[in-house]
């Protein structure tokens, strides 16, 4: 049996070739479901990955919360310490919170200067965003409290203007401050304030707020973890309520705020590159289908040609089985190549659209074996009716057949 | 080997369409042939020389009657039992060549060996044995198209022998041939025969059918006449083709 099997297969193999292009126009449909399956699921994949890095860059289980007028044209209040301290005493689920402040300031260094941005940030701050200090140290809260002209500098700032030289306990002037650099954190993907999130300077909040903006108490946006354990829209409606009563906000009046759920964007991502698979999906099995059509109707043009041959299989001793086995094998196998051609094609078409759209290129295994493994089962759904007609024949008429 | 004949026809009838259109090609067809026998099948065009051999070969089962072959009941044979007893017991050389087109002589060769699940050694080793019997080794990797019709009928008799049939059923060999090619397979057979192949010949030609040990001879779908115990291979001796 299993030398037949073989000799089957390459039976196939031969017939397929003696008709190459018949062949390969045949396996199109299923070659272009194939690949768009594969290429949309893999771009979609790598569409979730890039978001969540994204996202992850800004914190998981945290809310951001920043000032917001439905009308650009007014200047919304900002936030200050006493809101950000009232949001961490007064709503249960809340762990924590970092208020923060950012402005663009020149950064010179033996004769080297450099225009970044200057964040202030506590340590509360660092930890919600996952910033590590990869070099010397983060800020005490001494530094915090007295609002210090101590810095912490991201790899870009190094890399710009302190070249090969030591970095740490350096002293380099920020805008009209002095400062003393005491850490380099790690690259990172993301902030929240958007931009190059390694082309930074940290100082304490109350340094920034005091020696750059000249407001001790305002943050711009500031950032509130909670704990996963409590339900997110709870605390978030809390979360409204409480800064609507502190603002004054009137009963039908728009929030002059926004509230930013970093696990939201992950969801809405997900539901997103859904609907698109699925989209692309129902396309796919349209032109699966008219594929499986196609590897149907040119099996039975291939039955007939093949009555005589056929018909000495039969004559021959070939059980009705054994001729189906052979007609089986070779729709399989054609449906197969197919979809081998298939998987290649998405493969070259995800690597290259993933690098014109700027997305990661992941390869997803279960994805391909699946497409494999499904071509092949069209192979045998579409080519048994063929296959079944070729065993009936009779192989006296199957002979005298020209 | 006192037991049943090999081959018995018992009245066999046959009848091709329905209705209106329903021909009777045979009509009671009764004949015995033993073990060892060389027969040849003769008659005028449509007397069922074709059909008969048909039926012999278990590619057709009649419309009534009975066929027995080594004492087993064909007719009451499901379709696949019938290709089963085909591949293990008969050899079939169809009018007109049937040799697998772009397929190597060898390859047609093997053929039957790979339905009887032979391996790809065995059935090469056979496969050359039996070209090689009917003189054609030289051109196992030939395929139909590149050999001539005298050699395309060698390489479908040495089909029909590579799995040492008891009987080999041959519908017009050599109807294809000129006479030389003819006498060249008449002596083939001739010789097969001598080593206890059963040989069942359908021609036309006296000439061929001298070679026969007994002679069968159709009209309308019925045996007219059988000639037994012939001296056979009066042209095999004539010493051409030692
Ligand atoms: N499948 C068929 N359908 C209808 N009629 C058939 C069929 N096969 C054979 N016949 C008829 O049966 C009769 C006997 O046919 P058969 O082929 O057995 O003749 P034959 O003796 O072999 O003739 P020839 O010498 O021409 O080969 C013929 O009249 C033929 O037309
Ligand atoms: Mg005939």
């Amino acid at each position: 049996m299993l030398g037949m099997i073989g000799a089957t297969f390459l039976l196939a193999l031969r017939e397929i070739r003696r008709h190459l292009l018949r062949s390969f126009l045949t396996t199109l449909g299923i070659i272009i479901g194939v690949a768009a399956v594969i290429t949309m699921v893999t771009l979609g994949q790598g569409l979730t990955a890039d978001v969540q890095e994204e996202v992850s860059g800004l914190g998981s289980d945290v809310f951001i919360v920043f000032p917001q007028q439905s009308d650009p044209n007014i200047a919304p209040a900002p936030f200050d310490d006493a809101d950000i301290r009232a949001v961490e005493n007064q709503i249960a689920g809340v762990e924590g919170t970092a208020g923060s402040v950012s402005t663009n300031a020149t950064a010179f260094h033996n004769g080297q200067d450099w225009a970044t941005s200057v964040e202030g940030a506590d340590s509360e701050f660092f930890a919600t965003q996952s910033i590590d200090v990869i070099e010397g140290r983060g800020f005490n809260q001494e530094e915090e409290a007295r609002g210090e002209s101590v810095c912490i500098v991201g790899p870009k700032i190094v890399e710009e203007i302190f070249v090969a030289d030591e970095v740490i306990g350096e002293q380099m002037r920020v805008g009209n401050v002095s400062c003393q650099v005491v850490g380099v954190i790690d690259e990172r993907a993301n902030s929240v304030g958007g931009g190059d999130a390694n082309d930074v300077i940290f100082m304490p909040l109350k340094t920034v707020q005091r020696r750059f903006i000249g407001n001790a108490d305002n943050v711009q946006f500031f950032i509130v973890k909670y704990d996963p354990a409590y339900e997110t829209a709870v605390i978030q409606q809390q979360l409204i309520d409480l800064l609507r009563e502190r603002r004054v906000i009137q009963d039908g009046e728009d929030n002059d705020f926004n509230i930013v759920d970093t696990a939201e964007i992950n969801e809405t991502v997900n539901t997103i590159t859904g609907t698109m698979t699925l989209v692309v999906t129902v396309i796919a099995a349209i032109s699966l289908l008219v594929g499986g059509i196609g590897i149907m109707n040119i099996m039975l043009v291939s039955v007939t040609e093949r009555t005589r041959e056929i018909g000495i299989r039969l004559a021959i001793g070939a059980l009705a089985r054994e001729v189906r086995l052979q007609f089986l094998t070779e729709a399989v196998v054609l449906c197969c190549f197919g979809g081998l051609i298939g998987i290649l094609l998405a493969l070259g078409l995800s690597v290259l659209l993933a690098g014109a759209i700027d997305l990661p290129f992941i390869f997803n295994p279960t994805v391909n074996i699946l497409s494999f493994v499904f071509s092949a089962v069209m192979g045998i759904v579409f080519g048994y009716y063929p296959a079944h007609r070729a065993s009936r024949l009779d192989p006296i008429d199957a002979l005298r057949h020209e | 080997m006192s037991e049943a004949p090999l081959i018995e026809l018992e009245g066999i009838t046959k009848t091709f369409g329905e209705g209106a259109a329903a021909f009777q090609a045979l009509k009671g067809v009764n004949l015995t042939i033993d073990r060892g026998d060389f027969v040849a099948v003769m008659g005028p065009s449509g007397s069922g020389k074709s059909t008969t051999m048909n039926i012999l070969g278990c590619l057709d089962t009649p419309t009534s009657g009975r066929f027995r072959f080594r004492g087993v009941e064909v007719q009451d044979l499901s379709r696949d039992q019938r290709s089963l007893l085909r591949r293990r017991y008969l050899g079939f050389v169809f009018q007109g060549f049937n040799l697998l087109a772009r397929t190597s002589a060898l390859e047609n060769v093997e053929l039957p060996l790979l339905y009887r699940g032979e391996s790809k050694k065995r059935r090469k080793e056979a496969a050359e044995r039996s070209l090689d019997l009917v003189g054609l080794l030289p051109w196992a990797d030939h395929t139909p198209a590149e050999l001539s019709g005298g050699q395309q009928q060698r390489v479908a008799i040495a089909r029909a022998l590579v799995t040492d049939p008891d009987v080999l059923l041959a519908d017009e060999p050599t109807g294809n041939l000129d006479t030389e090619r003819s006498l060249e397979i008449m002596q083939l057979l001739t010789d097969l025969n001598k080593t206890g192949i059963t040989i069942l010949m359908v021609t036309h030609e006296e000439e061929m059918a001298h070679f026969a040990k007994t002679i069968v001879h159709f009209r309308d779908g019925l045996v007219e006449r059988v000639e037994r115990g012939l001296k056979a291979g009066a042209f095999a001796t004539s010493g051409e083709h030692v």
